[in-house]
């Protein structure tokens, strides 16, 4: 969007403010992000900027909150908690969502609206009420203050995502390319692992890091589900930044913004990956 | 004591991540912070070296009596022993979701051989309940802010012309009413009359509308004297071991304020349908626990007043410091003058309504 | 003939001449039992998931709505006496068979540690009830018959009509009470719905302060989205896949995460006032209240749904080809009619999907404020989570504060699929 040569005064004092306002949208986009990085190294146990800080003193950064989260065993193993349901529940999420968006993309799907409303709509229904409906079906199940539980909730939240990613990367998707390969001799084996799974794949892969991000950041149904031993580090933060915050809690968002920024270059090397396999993108 | 799902074998994935529980281990819950520490010094890790039991903690007193009622109702008890305040133990007691108790059959006697149910406080033994020791809530203010001396009494605290500032009060209806007909001028000792009467309630509620703009409301124990230090709020209620907790350890110039402090009793229950193994262990520890030595052995960490009449002259010094307890115990007699016994009863008859009340008014 | 393929096949045909298989099947039946196999299979692949979402969704949800008008304490509790009173007038004291009942109920009760359950159900309405019925039940063992005057003897409160009233009303196991109550009515023991008094007045005021408030953030987000969606779809790919990262990042970082970094923007010693301190433009006592209230909710927010505002509204902008605008403009438009009349129009599809997404995601929030909201800038959300750790009474109101909010957030789905449609939601 270029300025036109022919713009007058009045268009180019426009053009130029409207550049104002957008970089400023961003920054407040992207500001909260990383002003917590440089305070997750203060060493000072306050939550703004020190001067010593703002001098670039040594001295005033350290890496005590790090060792604190590291060394404490109760924060270990909630972190620990979290990887183990969030993988758990991708690998389940993963595999029913790529089936369900499988057969949503077969031209002949019957009720097709309506079932994709139905399985989208965990993502949709409020967290609290998801929270207190299942908090107590897994009570009456006895199973409430289990792995299982968590892991079984957290599969119900993931999979909207694995089924939009999985049907969207679908839709680009050229069925002649099926019957092409079966003229050529394939079967239907042969076909799914030689022509659909690559194409398939980044949108699986993208759906499942969507369903993995979601399980590991979720806390309100880990709140109500989890008993002393299932808590994970996002409900430890939760229930943390309710009495004080601690720059402990900023060193794992740290991490967790690490983690983010992991997780969205993956997608980004998807996208083009897919991309180019399907002549889409110029670069 | 945790049995491992068998249905997490379908979905352990990544078996070195799995957490189960070695050997014996008791799930007790209680309130975290300044608190639970003091409990895992006296009573949990002496407990665990002598017998290897393993005490798996959770913060999780501030909602225990739904707590309970979810797991009784669901037929699934995990939780061993729970720290409850009097008052949610009674109605825990009414609804048959913890466990009556035998002070005198499952408790260790005094060290002169007197009977639990003898030795024990009077008035503070329930029916399902052991009680540890007496707390205050009381208020409590940063010297910092008041150069010229802090308030005096609970009508002071209403005094926004001589003592401006914000206030921190605790998010519940409990104390705060009574506090507030207290600054009203009705005397201690008619406060739960007045209380249960509409007028009384409208009059509670119109003398709190007076500092409403000017309070922050804290909802976990460990809030209040973080904002004390932070000056987010010049004066607090607050539990009066968190404060000392501050004023020991940390430096804080707070000071109490002990005039009206209102103390209420906290114990341990035990939740119903437990399997008799379970019960041998609870049993086992709860002995422990309760006894002389170690009620005495917690206020070395915190100034709560232990329970047992045995225990008080055993109080000494805070530990690894000179600090004498006994000036910062809720039962000393000149911080106990004024005190006024919270009323459980009251509170199980009037809290679901006061309860809504003061929801409607906060939302307001 | 135009039928015959170039190999020289011939198509079948049966006596009638209509096209049939090599079976003889007719082929417009085979071709519908193919269509319909078909169908089956891409159906079969949609069952997995579908029973699975039934099992552990849907059913839990159904749960929860037939929780909130379940009543079963007085009916199972005191089931002797819900028996006895079906046919008491309510005009007068009841008879002696009731309070016989009710003393027998009373005594099962104690050894079964139920009636206390029982009395919280009736405190719940007459504060004070649980002491009288607790109080009376201790000593029931010692009564004797008759139990009216026993009873009125140990505690004169029975003779109050209303409580016996109220027991009749609540031996219904169906019960609209928390519905009534989740929408600040009541009924009177004798069973007329009236308006409860103002001071006990929250759920209403809660629920249109959620819409009021998810509609100020969804209009903030809109404010903010729109001119970046702009820009992001008409700077040239590389650039905009560039500051892409800058909204896909926070979309990427956790809620709590980003929530965490408000409250350290915001607070009183936070980072925002001290550089306004820094600047001269408050002075250091005069530091802004941002947290705690609904301005903090607001901000906090506004960043955390923008991505939702700005992708949909993003997708459908790159689709519009910026020669429309310069054909516009050199049919003598200027730069803001041709905007108004030939863009904005075209961006409606995208502009109805991000507004409804985020105003549905918004009036469902618990955890921002919750920690960045204080007392003003709480939603219903935080009200069903404060009753669901409640007593069981609350716990029900919990569910009838859910089933309104969800049958709210239902609708406003149904108009997004009916509007916009879900299977065009795309991420990233």
């Amino acid at each position: 969007m270029a300025l036109p040569t022919y713009a007058g005064p009045l268009e180019r004092t426009w053009y130029y403010s409207y550049r104002v306002i957008c970089a400023a949208i961003f920054i407040f986009l992207i500001v909260p992000i990383v002003v917590i990085v440089p305070l997750s190294f203060n060493a000072q146990p306050y939550f703004t900027f020190t001067k010593e800080m703002l001098s670039f003193d040594p001295d005033g950064y350290s890496l005590r909150w790090y060792e604190e989260l590291l060394s404490s065993r109760e924060w270990m193993r909630a972190i620990g908690n979290s990887f183990f349901i969030a993988i758990s529940a991708t690998i389940i999420s993963t595999t029913l969502g790529t089936l369900a968006a499988l057969g949503l993309s077969r031209p002949n799907m019957p009720a097709k609206g309506f079932i994709t409303a139905v399985l989208i709509s965990p993502m949709i229904v409020p967290l609290i009420i998801t929270a207190a409906a299942l908090f107590s079906f897994y009570a009456r199940l006895d199973l409430a203050n289990s792995y299982f539980s968590i892991i079984m909730a957290h599969v119900v939240l993931g999979t909207p995502f694995v089924v939009i990613t999985v049907t969207a990367s679908l839709s680009g998707f050229d069925q002649q390319l099926i019957r092409a390969a079966q003229s050529l001799g394939a079967n239907q084996v042969t076909t799914f692992f030689k022509v659909i799974l690559p194409l398939l794949l980044p949108g699986v892969v993208a759906g499942a890091l969507f369903a993995f991000i979601t399980s590991l950041d979720e806390v309100v149904v880990v709140l109500f589900l989890a008993g002393p031993e299932q808590v994970t580090m996002t409900v430890r933060m939760f229930s943390g930044l309710r009495e004080e915050i601690s720059p402990t809690i900023l060193a794992l968002a740290t991490i967790l913004v690490a983690i983010s920024i992991l997780l969205l270059s993956s997608m980004e090397l998807l996208r083009r990956r897919s991309e180019r396999q399907r002549g889409m993108s110029p670069g | 004591m945790k049995r491992t799902l068998s249905l997490m074998a379908a979905v352990a994935i990544v078996p070195s991540m799995a957490l189960a529980a070695e050997g014996d281990s008791l799930t007790i819950v209680s309130w975290g912070g300044a608190y639970t520490m003091s409990q895992e010094k006296a009573y949990h890790e002496p407990y665990s070296e002598k017998t290897g039991t393993q005490i798996l903690r959770e913060d999780k007193s501030a909602n225990a009596l739904a707590g309970i009622r979810s797991q009784v109702e669901a037929g699934n008890v995990t939780w061993d022993v729970v720290d409850m305040l009097q008052a949610d133990a009674q109605r825990a007691c009414d609804e048959g979701l913890i466990m009556e108790i035998p002070h005198d059959e499952w408790l260790a006697p005094g060290p002169d051989g007197a009977k639990p149910t003898e030795d024990f406080i009077d008035g503070t033994l329930g029916d399902c309940f052991i009680p540890q020791i007496l707390y205050a809530t009381m208020f409590a203010y940063n010297e910092e802010a008041f150069p010229d001396g802090g308030p005096k009494t609970v009508a002071d605290v209403w005094d926004l012309e001589k003592f401006p500032g914000t206030r921190s009060l605790q998010k519940i209806p409990q104390k705060n009413l009574e506090w507030a007909l207290i600054a009203d001028g009705v005397p201690a000792d008619e406060v739960y009359e007045v209380l249960a009467t509409r007028e009384g309630q409208d009059r509670a509620f119109a003398k709190l509308d007076e500092i409403k703009d000017n309070v922050i409301w804290w909802s976990e124990g460990a809030q209040p004297p973080q904002m004390l230090a932070d000056q987010e709020a010049v004066i607090a209620t607050a539990y009066n071991g968190r404060i000392f907790n501050a004023q020991v350890n940390e430096d804080q110039p707070f000071k109490i304020m002990w005039d009206h402090q209102m103390f209420e009793v906290d114990g341990w229950v035990v939740p119903v349908d437990q399997s008799e193994d379970d019960l041998k262990l609870i049993k086992d520890y709860l002995y422990f626990a309760t006894d002389t030595q170690r009620l005495a052995d917690q206020a070395k960490y915190i100034a709560y007043a232990p329970a047992r009449k045995s225990s008080v002259p055993l109080v000494g010094k805070m530990e690894g410091t000179d600090i004498d307890m006994k000036p910062h115990m809720p039962t000393t007699p000149e911080n106990f003058e004024t005190a006024v016994q919270f009323d459980t009863s009251f509170w199980a008859d009037y809290g679901d309504q006061l309860e809504e009340r003061f929801n409607a008014w906060l939302a307001q | 003939m135009a039928d015959i393929a170039a190999d020289g096949y011939v198509p079948e045909r049966d006596e009638s001449g209509a096209l049939t298989t090599v079976d003889g099947t007719p082929l417009k039946i085979s071709l519908r039992k193919s269509q319909r196999r078909a169908k089956r299979r891409a159906f079969y692949l949609v069952v997995p998931l579908l029973a699975f979402l039934f099992i552990t969704f849907t059913i839990p949800i159904v749960g929860m709505i037939v929780r909130s008008v379940y009543n079963p304490e007085v009916a199972n509790y005191l089931p002797e006496t819900s028996a006895a009173i079906g046919d008491w007038d309510g005009e007068e004291l009841p008879p002696e068979k009731v309070f016989a009942a009710m003393a027998a109920d009373m005594e099962v009760g104690l050894e079964n540690r139920t009636i206390g359950r029982a009395a919280g159900r009736i405190n719940r309405e007459i504060p004070g009830a649980r002491s009288l019925v607790m109080g009376t039940a201790r000593h029931v063992d010692e009564m004797q018959p008759p139990y009216r005057e026993a009873f009125l003897e140990e505690d004169e409160d029975w003779s109050d009509l209303e409580l016996w009233r109220l027991l009749k009303r609540e031996t219904r196991l169906i019960t609209p009470a928390y519905y009534l109550l989740a929408l600040d009515f009541e009924y009177t023991p004798r069973g007329d719905i009236v308006e409860r008094p103002e001071i006990y007045q929250v759920y209403r005021l809660l629920f249109i302060r959620t819409a009021w408030m998810s509609i100020v953030i969804t209009g903030a987000c809109l404010l903010l989205g729109y001119p970046v969606a702009h820009l992001l779809a008409t700077l040239p790919l590389r650039t905009s896949n560039l500051l892409m990262i800058l909204v896909l990042l926070p979309f990427w970082t956790s809620l709590l995460v980003r929530t965490s970094a408000w409250m350290v923007l915001l607070q009183q010693e936070g980072v925002v006032n001290d550089l306004l301190v820094w600047a001269g433009i408050i002075n250091d006592n005069g530091r802004i209240r941002m947290i705690y209230n609904q301005l903090g909710t607001i901000i906090a927010m506004t960043h955390i749904l923008l991505p939702f505002m700005i992708l949909p509204l993003y997708s459908v902008m790159k689709t519009i080809p910026p020669s429309y605008m310069r054909a516009a403009r050199s049919l003598g438009a200027n730069q803001f009619t041709a905007f108004v009349k030939v863009y904005m129009p075209l961006t409606i599809p995208g502009l109805a999907a991000g507004v409804l997404l985020v105003f549905i995601l918004a009036i469902g929030y618990y955890i921002t404020p919750a920690l960045v909201g204080g007392e003003s800038g709480i939603f219903i959300s935080n009200l069903i989570a404060s009753n669901m750790q409640g007593t069981s009474a609350q716990l029900k109101l919990a569910s009838a504060l859910a089933t309104i909010l969800l049958v709210l957030v239902l609708f406003f789905y149904w108009l997004f699929n009916k509007l916009v449609g879900v299977d065009r939601l795309k991420f990233g």
